[in-house]
Parts: C-alpha cells; sequence; structure tokens
C-alpha cells in the first residue's frame, strides 16, 4: 500500500537565512502511528507547518494521499487534523461552537452527532456550552483534538499533545489516540518524552538540526534497548577469565577489579542466576554490582549529540 | 468554491459583533449623536445651509461615511489581526480554502457590518434633522463599495500589524485626518483655493461628495470621479491582498 505522506527532499529556508529543514526525506504509512523525536529547535513543528499548509516549503515535493500539498491543497489539507502546540483557542467562544466552526472550516456539511461523539469520546460533552476561557489546560488541550477530529480527518498530526500535562491525563491522552489508530486514523506526533514514543507509537523517527538522522521500527528500537549490562565490582583484581567463564562472554575492565556480563531481558533465559553460581565456583567474589540499560534516550542523545 | 468555509468565517466574524454589541454598533450611534449636538446644534446655529441645504442636513452623509471608513478598518483589521495575535490563524492556514475565499470571509463581514452600522447611524441623524435622499441606489452603492474598499484595506492593515499600537497607527494617524478633512463637516468649495487645491488629493473627498451627491445632489467634485477614484482604490487593495496571499506576507513566513 503507498504511503499516506510521501516527503521528499524537502528543504525549508527561512527569510532570514536560517534553514529549518535540510533535504527530508520521509514516508508515513497508512494506519501507523509515527513518532518524531527531535531536541527543541530541530524543526519538528516547521515539518508539521509545511504539511498542514501554515509555512511554505523552499525545496522539495510532500504528497498526502498522493495529494500535493501546493497544487492539490484542497484535497490534502482536509484529509488532516492538527492539534497544533500551543494552547490556541478563542476564548469566549463556547465548546460546540469552536469545535462546528472548525468543521465548517473544512468544507463539511454540519452533522451535530459526529461532533456530539467527539466531545464524548473526549469527555468534553459536560462542557459543550461553556466558554472556552472557563476550562482548565487539560481540557482547553482536549478541545483542540476535538477541533482537529470535527472534520473526520484520516491524519492526525499532534505537536507534542502531553507537553505540560499531568501523568493521569497523559495517559487518557494515549488511550484517545489509540482509539483513533483503531478508528484507521493515522498519526503522527512528536513529543520530548522518550516514554510516550516507547508507549505509543509503531515507527520513532528522530530529527535534529533540520535532518532526519534515524526511522526505525519501535520493535527493532526496543529489541536493540532490550539489552542490558551487569557489572560486578571484585573485591580483588584477577589477571584474566577463567576457562570455565568463557561462554558468558564477559568483559574485564578497571584493571581486573570489574566484569561486564551482557544480557537480552527479552531473552528466556537471561543466564544471571548461572553466571552467579559459576563465579562463586570458580571463587571470584564482588562486593557490588549494578545493572544498566541503554535506552532510547541514549539512543537518542548520542544521535543528537553527534557532531 | 467550499463556501461552507466562507460561511463558517462569516458567521463566526457577526457573532463575534453579537458578542460584542456595545462596542460594535452602539458606541459608534451615541458618538455620531454626540457630532449631532456638537456640530449640528452649536455650528449649526451660526451657519445656517451649506449651498441649499441645512447645515445639521449637510453634515449627515459625512458623518454617514466618518463611521462607514473608521469602523470598516476597525472591524476588518481587528478580524485578521485577532487570531494572528491568539494563534488560531493555524486554522484557517492549515484549512482546505483558497486565499480568495479567507478573504470573501472576513471582508464581507467587516463590510456587513459596517453597512448595517451606517444605515442604523442614517436612522439615528433622521432623528435629529428631516432626511431626504434623492438617488438611494447610488447611495446604496456608494455604502456598500466604501464599506468593501475600507474592509480590503482594515484586512491589510491587520495582517501588515504585528502588535496593537501598528494596528491603531493607520486608523488613528492616517485615516481619522483625511476623514475629518476630507469634507465631513464642510463643502470643499468653502475652502481658499490654495486649501481647495490641497485637499483635492485626499481621496476621502471624492468619497465623501459622491455619497453626499446621492443624497442632496451636491457635490465638491463629479460623481464620476467620485466613482472612479472609489473604484481605484478598491483595485490598489485588492491587488495588495493578492500580493499577500502570493507571498505570505506575515502570515506563512
Amino acid at each position: 500500500m503507498p504511503p499516506i505522506i510521501s516527503i521528499s527532499n524537502l528543504s525549508k529556508t527561512y527569510g532570514s537565512g536560517f534553514k529549518a529543514l535540510n533535504n527530508v526525506n520521509l514516508e508515513i504509512q497508512r494506519g501507523e502511528i509515527f513518532a518524531l523525536l527531535g531536541p527543541n529547535g530541530a524543526g519538528k513543528t516547521t515539518l508539521i507547518s509545511i504539511i498542514c499548509g501554515i509555512a511554505r516549503l523552499s525545496e522539495g515535493r510532500v504528497t498526502v494521499d498522493g495529494h500535493d500539498i501546493v497544487d492539490g491543497y484542497r484535497a490534502a489539507r482536509s484529509l488532516i487534523g492538527l492539534v497544533p502546540q500551543e494552547l490556541h483557542t478563542d476564548a469566549f467562544e463556547s465548546v460546540w461552537g469552536t469545535v462546528s466552526f472548525s468543521r465548517g472550516l473544512f468544507g463539511k456539511p454540519k452533522n451535530p452527532d459526529h461532533i456530539e461523539k467527539v466531545l464524548k469520546d473526549l469527555s468534553l460533552w459536560e462542557k459543550k456550552d461553556a466558554k472556552i476561557v472557563t476550562l482548565s489546560g487539560g481540557m482547553k488541550r482536549r478541545v483542540m483534538i476535538a477541533k482537529a477530529l470535527s472534520h473526520e480527518p484520516q491524519i492526525l498530526f499532534l505537536d507534542e499533545p502531553t507537553a505540560g500535562v499531568d501523568v493521569e491525563l497523559r495517559k487518557g491522552m494515549w488511550e484517545v489516540v489509540r482509539r483513533l489508530q483503531a478508528s484507521g486514523v493515522t498519526i503522527i506526533l512528536t513529543t520530548h518524552y522518550i516514554d510516550e514514543a516507547e508507549e505509543m507509537a509503531d515507527r520513532v523517527g528522530v530529527i535534529n538540526k533540520g535532518e532526519i538522522v534515524l526511522v526505525e521500527d519501535k520493535a527493532n528500537l526496543m529489541q536493540k534497548l532490550g539489552k542490558k549490562q551487569l557489572k560486578l565490582h571484585l573485591q580483588g583484581s584477577i589477571a584474566t577469565i577463567p576457562p570455565d567463564l568463557a561462554a558468558y562472554n564477559l568483559e574485564l575492565s578497571d584493571q581486573g577489579c570489574q566484569l561486564t556480563y551482557h544480557y537480552d531481558t527479552k531473552g528466556e533465559r537471561t543466564g544471571i542466576t548461572s553466571l552467579l553460581g559459576d563465579l562463586r565456583a570458580a571463587g571470584i567474589r564482588f562486593y557490588d554490582l549494578d545493572t544498566t540499560q541503554s535506552s532510547l534516550e541514549d539512543i537518542f542523545v548520542s544521535l543528537v549529540r553527534a557532531p | 468554491m467550499n463556501f461552507t468555509a466562507v460561511r463558517a468565517i462569516y458567521k463566526f466574524e457577526m457573532a463575534r459583533t453579537a458578542r460584542t454589541l456595545v462596542q460594535s454598533i452602539v458606541s459608534p450611534v451615541v458618538s455620531t449623536s454626540l457630532y449631532f449636538v456638537v456640530f449640528g446644534a452649536a455650528i449649526g446655529s451660526r451657519i445656517t445651509s451649506v449651498e441649499g441645504v441645512s447645515y445639521g442636513t449637510f453634515i449627515v452623509p459625512g458623518l454617514v461615511m466618518l463611521s462607514v471608513l473608521t469602523q470598516s478598518i476597525a472591524n476588518a483589521s481587528f478580524g485578521i489581526y485577532f487570531p494572528k495575535f491568539v494563534g488560531t490563524i493555524y486554522e484557517i492556514l492549515s484549512a482546505p480554502i483558497s486565499y480568495f475565499e479567507i478573504v470573501l470571509g472576513y471582508v464581507g463581514a467587516a463590510a456587513t457590518k459596517s453597512i448595517v452600522l451606517g444605515l442604523i447611524i442614517l436612522a439615528t441623524a433622521g432623528l435629529f434633522v428631516p432626511l431626504h435622499i434623492q438617488h438611494p441606489w447610488w447611495m446604496l452603492t456608494f455604502l456598500v463599495l466604501t464599506a468593501v474598499t475600507f474592509s480590503l484595506f482594515g484586512f491589510i492593515i491587520g495582517i501588515w500589524a504585528d502588535g496593537f499600537e501598528k494596528l491603531q497607527m493607520i486608523p488613528m494617524l492616517v485615516v481619522t485626518p483625511l476623514t475629518f478633512l476630507g469634507g465631513s463637516f464642510y463643502s470643499v468649495n468653502m475652502l481658499p483655493s490654495g486649501w481647495r487645491t490641497i485637499t483635492l488629493l485626499n481621496p476621502v473627498v471624492y468619497l465623501i461628495s459622491g455619497f453626499r451627491w446621492s443624497f442632496y445632489e451636491i457635490s465638491d467634485v463629479s460623481v464620476g470621479l467620485s466613482v472612479g477614484i472609489t473604484l481605484m482604490f478598491l483595485a490598489i487593495c485588492m491587488v495588495v491582498v493578492w500580493w499577500i496571499f502570493k507571498t505570505g506576507y506575515r502570515l506563512k513566513n
């Protein structure tokens, strides 16, 4: 099946000369949740803004379900719902009014049943007549999502959907996103929170300094992340690893005072129990141990710190 | 053509007027009534008539124009500036609508409001002085043309402004003086010839003159010239708006 969004050789240079995006190539598959990670100023919002029509591209081409975002902007944009990062709302408008306005803006005929469903799904039904100014931050965020869903989009962009949102609401938001995906909506979310990407995404992309530096299936990434290290701090130093322990692929470091064992947490057996038994049998004693895991965050940090 | 979207913007803007009824309708009516009291009664008692029309009656078209001009600019500039200011413009820019449809929604609503306001002020004036409109269709034509033209002008100001000061600057420093010096309260023919020549450089003179002609068949300049200048200004505003959207000026960069 062809990708629902196809970005090729996309660059964006602002009037000031700042190059926000540099030759970006990316494909978003139909029905997936794609998480775009990147530090502040990496180009996440610029990329979304271009696809949605808020900013102009300088070079390259973007198609949405086969429609060019410049020449076929009407068809392309009608498929997209956008939830921006900032809470931009008409403070004195009612929830019902602002969500209905969004539907009209996208050229869709009135459909009170659909608006009602969206508001109920987002637990906003009780507040439908409330003015937006009276709502809490979390509710305003949900109003933004309701506006984006008002015209039944096939693609939903969530730009930092859980920034500044408490833990409970974050989980609620994840639930909403999962339900949307189940209904066939393709979701692209940008986030600072690595665990959010881990929790939600089918694929993860990392953008830094306007360039896509990694796109990978989350499953593959998690496999890499599944590796852990066990470090044993020995009571005395040893010159070499005894031959009986050769099967464990141990590393000796810190002048013979530290042993490191790599294991896979996803594997059926980690081998830790037998290693500890064999160490005792070999007469190697240790006074402390710790385990470390390379997280998505480590990979992310190493990618974005690269020169 | 995405008429549903145009209607959505139009209705949203009209609803804003309803929410701010005092500011949008009541306050211009009150200030116009004050003009009648101050200019009509105080000055009118000394100037009995201008070109055969009583002074109070003479200033009615100028007063209507004064309000239509300033309110068209204020409504349209605020209408598009506010979404820029609070950020809700993202939704307009990401919607499947053309620039023409955006302008139609915002400018259409702003022009409608000032036309309604103009008619309300005219009715208010009718309470103070006897009114007789010689060419009602021409009167409406001038009213609509002026409302549309200056709503477009206001739209341009709203896009250009990047702060509230700029939003107020052109209406306060350029439009209001031009309106007051444009013959709202006097006939240009009453001025010494040097000042008269300078006054004729003021485009507002042509709007007021044409509008007044539709009421009393008296004018400072020919009606054809009034229509021509108004259309020319309308065309200039349209070109500027076209350029704004073509380049994305202050909107997409």
